[in-house]
């Protein structure tokens, strides 16, 4: 049964690509929002059926078949789902099919035959992705692994006729290949030391060893696994992907960059925490790396003017906190901040899809506002989403954001505790701006007709819709979110306030049911006659539970307190500066105008990627293995063939004479030299 | 007695004299003919050395090959006819047009 969890949306693929063009668009869209549906009523099926069974014991196996079998080494297809599997499957068709749903009405615009390709997309992209959290072992992991970032490709360069997009798509996928390389690498060294590529046996074999002191091989494989995780989850230094997929359409942003592929990385920690709870060091850059991340992308993130551009950054921030909680142990925690971040950043990207939507293509902030009035359901569900990822006590991220900022607290990395508030900081302050930038303030999009806000380029204006409003008039008013859109942003804010709820800690008298639940996951698999190794920092209190002193509590509250402080107060400088003093932020950006401009170019990382790698690379190419390799020596050598033919042929003909006695005289010097060899002989 | 490499001699400078008629002369007849001096002179070698090994296969040999000259002389001479009716010239060297 499990099977059919990811087998169900790679049927509707199936059909929407061959048959795609021919079925009306209600018939594509419904089919592939249906699958997604089935496929999350058997996930919360065999979630139920999970439930039912002691915690200890929750672990459900279905072995497919026998995929390599080469000598002793042998990898075979099974699915497991345990309470992490449970979690994510959970996630992924859930969010997914609300955003299938939403696509139905936000791709309305397009040809037949282009929607039942997009579609076709979405629907492989999800049963890719139910492939990568449902596998047992590392290579079925990493085929799910490859094929999102396949999906990631098609999807970013949907329309690939915009050489941007087309260029997105490219980037995309080839430094996530750069991660790949590293992930496949981390596997070998794995194979090499355990023979096993099974989730559960290497966490057996690993937990009958210490933690490894120092930086030694079992350190490098893990290392490697995360360099590849960084590529996925863009990460420093791989995470220059990202705010270029924004070419993508947003729904394709809301589901791939938001929710659930870039949480790939994080998932695949949280799967091996026994893992890598037995490699302190790399646990230590994970974190570090998570914590800088978080805090680059925020101050990125703070001056972007691209609607879209702010909530990527803002992702790429969110996802350097899951790390630096799987790096400082708290996985549990990384795994609950991944649950309710997909909630509030999918509704955040469909939102600001609804904005651009009503405005016909307009993505940069500088020129909304004032559409409170006009979109109300948009404006209601984008300001509880705000709230959410800003960490406002009550709703959703607040109780995971602080529970992971606590634990790394507790586990003594108060620096990177330090790193982490001033990112949440940031947060709230990047996400207030945009808020009040979008929605308040004055109407400044009253431009032009449409047609010259599309050529408008110097607004830095993308036409993410392709060209489809060319049709529409200039609207008095902007109109609200469609039914379906309106549907899917009210069921998601009604998530990202209640998704919370699952884990509030026991400071304030909640029993982190999401964390009990995790908690067997990251521990060792339970082996005959041993007692079970929980991996270091379990997920939040729920190890602690008897051991909840008063001072921890006290501590948490105190924390609690620091962060809500930071999300109210950075909210109000974000409303300070945004609502009443709008030239207050054009003076600071002109008193600290180089930072200014390091901030808005991203701190040049692209460049200086651009003319370190990818110029020498091309560079090497051309002049070394093409003009000298391939134009020299291959063609050379064949050509070169060719003229020393034509060359010796040229000296050798002229022994035809034509002169008969010199053909007589040769004949006979002939004989005379055979003869006379022989002869001597 | 004669001694067998007189013989041996004589024939070998009967062929050498054949090689330079012809390489050297400007007569198709004539190469011909020089073509019949070296035939003659092989001839005279194989019955050298039939007399000396005391059996007549040397003698035998002479036949065929005395046929075989006959034959060739015949089928040359015609070859002879056919280029001098196309050129009027018995000289070799107006023979050249085949070449690079």
């Amino acid at each position: 049964m499990l099977a059919l969890i990811p087998l169900l949306p790679f049927a509707g693929f199936l059909i929407n690509a061959t048959m795609g063009r021919r079925l009306p668009k209600s018939v594509s869209g419904g089919l592939a929002s249906l699958v997604m549906l089935l496929s999350f009523a058997v996930s919360a099926m065999s979630v139920w059926q999970l439930a039912a069974m002691a915690p200890d014991q929750r672990l459900i196996t279905q072995a497919l078949y026998q995929w390599i079998a080469s000598g002793d080494f042998t990898i075979d297809v099974t699915l497991l789902v345990d309470p992490l599997s449970a979690v994510m499957i959970l996630v992924i068709t859930g969010i997914g099919s609300l955003i299938h749903i939403y696509s139905t009405a936000y791709m309305h615009d397009e040809t037949d035959s282009e929607f039942a390709r997009y579609f076709s997309y979405l629907n492989l992209f999800a049963s890719f992705m139910l492939v990568l959290v449902l596998g047992s072992s590392f290579p079925v992991l990493f085929v799910g692994w490859e094929g999102v970032g396949l999906c990631s490709y098609l999807l970013i360069g949907f329309w690939f006729k915009k050489k941007s997009a087309a260029d997105a798509g490219k980037k995309a996928f080839v430094v996530n290949r750069i991660g790949d390389y590293a992930f496949l690498l981390g596997m070998f060294g794995l194979f090499a030391m355990f023979g096993t590529l099974e989730f559960r046996g290497v966490a057996e074999k690993v937990a009958g060893l210490p933690p490894e002191a120092g930086f030694g091989l079992l350190s490098i494989a893990t290392l490697l696994l995360f360099v590849g995780a960084t590529g996925k989850s863009a990460q420093i230094p791989l995470f220059v992907w990202l705010p270029d997929a924004m070419e993508g359409p947003t729904p394709v942003s809301a589901l791939i960059h938001a929710a659930t592929m870039v949480t790939a990385g994080v998932y695949m920690i949280g799967r091996n925490a026994v893992l890598f709870s037995h490699t302190p060091e790399t646990m230590q850059i994970v974190a570090v790396i998570g914590a800088a991340t978080a805090l680059m992308a925020g101050t990125i993130g703070l001056v972007q003017n691209d609607i879209k551009r702010v909530l990527a950054y803002s992702t790429v921030s969110q996802l350097g906190l899951m790390f630096l909680a799987m790096g400082v142990g708290a996985f549990g925690a990384g795994i609950f901040h991944l649950f309710t971040h997909a909630f509030f950043k999918a509704l955040l990207f469909l939102g600001s899809g609804a904005v651009i939507h009503a405005l016909h293509g307009e993505q940069d902030v500088r020129n909304m506002g004032g559409l409170k009035k006009y979109l109300p359901v948009t404006y209601w569900t984008f300001v509880i989403g705000s709230l959410a990822l800003a960490g406002v006590p009550g709703l959703a991220g607040f109780f995971s954001k602080d529970e992971l900022l606590f634990e790394t607290f507790k586990d003594g990395h108060q620096i990177l505790w330090f790193v982490g508030a001033f990112a949440s900081l940031l947060t709230a302050i990047y996400m207030g701006r945009l808020v009040f930038l979008t929605f308040h303030g004055s109407r400044r999009h009253d431009a032009p007709a449409p047609v010259s806000a599309h050529a408008s380029a110097a607004h830095g204006a993308h036409d993410a819709h392709g060209g489809g409003h060319g049709g529409h008039g200039h609207d008095a008013h902007p109109h609200d979110a469609p039914p379906a859109m309106a549907f899917v942003l009210i069921v998601l804010a009604i998530g990202s306030v209640l998704a919370g709820y699952l884990g509030v800690p026991h400071g304030l008298g909640g029993h982190n049911e999401l964390g009990a639940w995790l908690a067997p996951s990251f521990a060792a698999p339970i082996t005959a006659g041993a007692a079970p190794v929980v991996a270091e920092g379990p997920a939040g209190e729920a190890g602690a539970e008897g051991a909840e002193g008063a001072e921890e509590t006290s501590l948490e509250l105190t924390l609690m307190g620091v962060s809500s402080a930071l999300a109210i107060g950075g909210i109000l400088i974000a409303g300070f500066i945004w609502i009443s003093r709008r030239a207050l932020a054009a003076s600071i950006a002109a008193r600290f105008a180089p930072i200014y401009t390091l901030l808005l170019h991203k701190y040049f990382v692209d460049e200086v990627y651009d003319a370190s790698i990818v110029r020498p690379l091309e560079t090497v190419s051309r002049e070394g293995l093409w003009r000298t390799v391939d134009v020299g020596l291959i063609d050379g050598a064949v050509n070169g063939v060719g003229s020393i033919v034509d060359g010796s042929s040229t000296v050798l003909r002229r022994l035809q004479t034509g002169s008969v006695r010199t053909y007589a005289g040769s004949i006979f010097a002939g004989v005379v030299l055979v003869l006379g060899y022989y002869l001597w002989r | 007695m004669i001694p067998l490499s007189h013989y041996l001699i004589v024939s070998m400078l009967l062929f050498a004299i054949g090689s330079a008629g012809v390489f050297l002369r400007k007569n198709l007849i004539t190469i011909l003919l020089s073509v019949e001096i070296m035939l003659n002179a092989v001839n005279l070698s194989f019955v050298a050395f039939g007399r000396f090994a005391g059996t007549v296969d040397g003698q035998i040999i002479t036949f065929f090959v005395m046929t075989v000259a006959a034959a060739e002389a015949a089928v040359g001479l015609a070859l002879v006819i056919a280029l001098f009716r196309t050129r009027e010239s018995l000289n070799p060297d107006a023979f050249t047009s085949l070449k690079w």
